[in-house]
């Protein structure tokens, strides 16, 4: 406490000379929108180049589950192996190039992330989308649900799951879905309750457009935006999510490693090859910390209100 | 008080009942036989069928519920196969290391958090403001099984300064529970400092100012005590949390609370001491839930009155 103590004087001038327009508590710098924009623009170059090496990365490095090389057998990064190529990033316990398996694992992570979102976003949208216009019961059953398994942590339920499912990709996109609708159902009724008072609504309703023609064409056009935000968030958690399964071994299997499964394996070698472990962490990282800023960012330009969700 | 305590009460139940009933669904539902998950693949069909009249798979649903919420209420999960002991009492006896990690964390979290989110407020805009931030996004962001691997790797392995697993001094507490400690040391940390930068402008503030008190008393008694207001719920709520990502820590660090217990149990197919794990960790998070939550309506009368 003493080091904050000191500079208070000039502190408080700070503090008191705030300007009113920056809202408090965002991270916006003076002329915050320049800031916003190169926000977006690194966020998205940087999953953009995840995504391509994803993509192109496991057709120009091989990589196969099965294959061992004891010659080849935990090298530090940089090594020129016996076959003459570089192991840019070590190799791991079985003579595996980590580099090759970290592409081959960023396919399985992205892939993951972006089904999960889809299957929980179509999942909540569908919810709060009937929970909104509907209300009623039909409301009151959705959302209790929702605030129970709010209140419910949801790493228990996905291993409750995980754990009667068995590992396999199409399980951990359920698990994964299942422990995430609540929040796109959440944004979608919130959105939906402002949006169906609106004159729009009314007027297309005063046409004689019957119920799916207003929900589809009129209310949810207008909610989309900021579920696309909450979208991006959520998928930074979602990979995340996905890693710590894996990493306990209830997630994707052995033969379709994704990163947790990669920087599990290297637990067990940590004293002599720390690469294993480490390295694929690193990456992982940074790609949840570009959705978060990407998220973030989207948010503050499109929709603050956001913020509390 | 009472009206509100009452519906605080009724909704905590409600959880409670709704999560031993998704328990119960998850293992009940779920494609394949109990009998034969828990028996294993080679199984006989003699073996398996035993098992089924045992378990009282034979049954309806409606029966195996009313059956399964009689012994939910007897804290009675049957007995554990791998140790042959009561499968609540193995997760009980787990449970005090789990809350030593969880509260260690907790300590952690409060100095850290509070303490740096303090100074990212009295410093807003600043280099320390900046370096915070980044600080908190950081936490946030990296998987805390793999932060757990590198400060193993740091600590333990090359500088030799600190114990990599197991349960005992302080030397072997430390490294779990900061890294357990570090999600929550980011929230704490931007509730802090927006709830300085938003009480700052307050009028009661203006006035302490006014009076010529000096900026170190405005700050520290005045501004910082309506500040912690929202903290105390967020807290509470993260630490019913830390009961949550205990059980990947626990693994990381090879510490022997009720979590590691839950995963071994899973890959050993120990049925039983899943359900009274998981059904007793979510039982202590909702518990929490309802004290954070009694907690805030005595703090902020508002709260209570409100809804």
């Amino acid at each position: 406490m003493d080091r904050t103590e000191a500079p208070t004087r000039d502190a408080a001038t700070d503090l008191a000379t705030l300007p009113d327009a920056a809202p408090p508590g965002t991270d916006a710098a003076p002329g915050g929108k320049p800031l916003g924009r190169l926000r977006i623009i690194c966020s998205l170059v940087v999953i953009s180049l995840y995504v391509l090496a994803a993509i192109i990365g496991p057709i120009l490095l091989k990589y196969d589950s099965v294959a061992t090389d004891l010659g080849a057998r935990l090298k530090p990064p940089g090594t020129r192996l016996a076959d003459g190529s570089l192991a840019l990033f070590g190799t791991d316990q079985v003579g595996q190039d980590v580099l090759a398996q970290m592409l081959q694992g960023a396919r399985v992570s992205i892939t993951v992330g972006l089904a999960t979102l889809l299957l929980a976003g179509v999942i909540g949208v569908a919810a709060g989308l009937a929970a909104g216009y509907r209300g009623g019961w039909l409301d009151a059953v959705l959302m209790r649900l929702a605030d129970v398994q709010l209140t419910f942590p949801s790493i228990l339920l996905a291993i409750l799951i995980a754990s009667i499912l068995g590992p396999s990709v199409v399980n951990i996109v359920i698990v994964l879905a299942i422990s995430n609708w609540v929040t796109f159902a959440r944004v979608t009724r919130s959105q939906v309750l402002a949006i169906k008072e609106r004159d729009f609504v009314d007027a297309a309703r005063t046409l004689g457009a019957r119920t799916w023609h207003l929900v589809s064409r009129t209310i949810l056009p207008s909610a989309i935006a900021p579920i696309l935000v909450v979208a991006t968030v959520e998928l930074g958690h979602v990979v995340l999510a996905e890693a710590s399964l894996s990493f306990l071994g209830l997630g994707t299997p052995a033969s379709t490693p994704s990163w947790g499964v990669t920087i599990a394996n290297g637990r067990d070698y940590l004293s002599n090859a720390w690469w294993i472990s480490t390295i694929p962490g690193i990456f992982l990282a940074i790609l949840v910390i570009s959705f978060g800023v990407l998220g973030d960012a989207l948010r503050d330009r499109f929709d603050p209100r956001l913020r509390s969700m | 008080m009472t009206a509100y305590l009452t519906r605080r009460i009724v909704f905590a139940l409600f959880v409670l009942c709704g999560a031993v009933t998704i328990v119960f669904l998850v293992l009940r539902l779920v494609p394949g036989d109990p009998a034969q998950l828990i028996l294993g693949s080679d199984a006989t069909a003699q073996e398996i069928a035993t098992l089924r009249t045992q378990m009282g798979l034979d049954r309806s649903l409606f029966v195996q519920y009313g059956i399964y919420l009689g012994d939910v209420a007897r804290f009675d999960f049957g007995d554990s196969y791998r140790y042959h002991r009561d499968a609540m009492t193995l997760v009980v006896d787990r449970l005090p290391a789990t809350i030593q990690l969880a509260v260690a964390a907790m300590v952690i979290a409060l100095i850290l958090g509070i303490g740096l989110g303090v100074v990212a407020a009295l410093r807003v805009n600043r280099l320390a403001d900046r370096v915070v931030s980044v600080f908190a996004l950081l936490s946030q962001s990296m998987p805390s099984f793999w932060i757990g691997i590198v400060l193993i790797l740091v600590f333990a392995r090359q500088l030799n300064l600190l114990a990599s697993g197991g349960r005992g001094g302080l030397d072997r507490l430390i490294l779990p529970a900061f890294t357990l400690a570090l999600p929550v040391i980011a929230i704490l940390i931007r509730l802090t400092r927006s709830g300085l930068l938003d009480v700052v402008h307050e009028n009661y503030i203006q006035t302490a100012r006014a009076k010529g008190l000096r900026e170190r008393i405005v700050i520290f008694p005045h501004a910082i005590r309506n500040a912690l207001i929202p903290i105390v719920t967020v807290a509470g709520i993260e630490f019913g949390k830390l009961l949550g990502g205990a059980v990947i820590v626990e693994t990381v660090f090879a510490w022997p609370g009720a979590g590691r217990l839950l995963i071994d149990s899973i890959s050993a197919r120990d049925y039983n001491v899943v359900q009274a794990a998981i059904l007793l960790i979510a039982g202590g998070f909702v518990l929490i839930n309802l004290i954070v939550d009694v907690l805030y309506g005595y703090l902020d009368p508002r709260i209570r009155l409100g809804r």
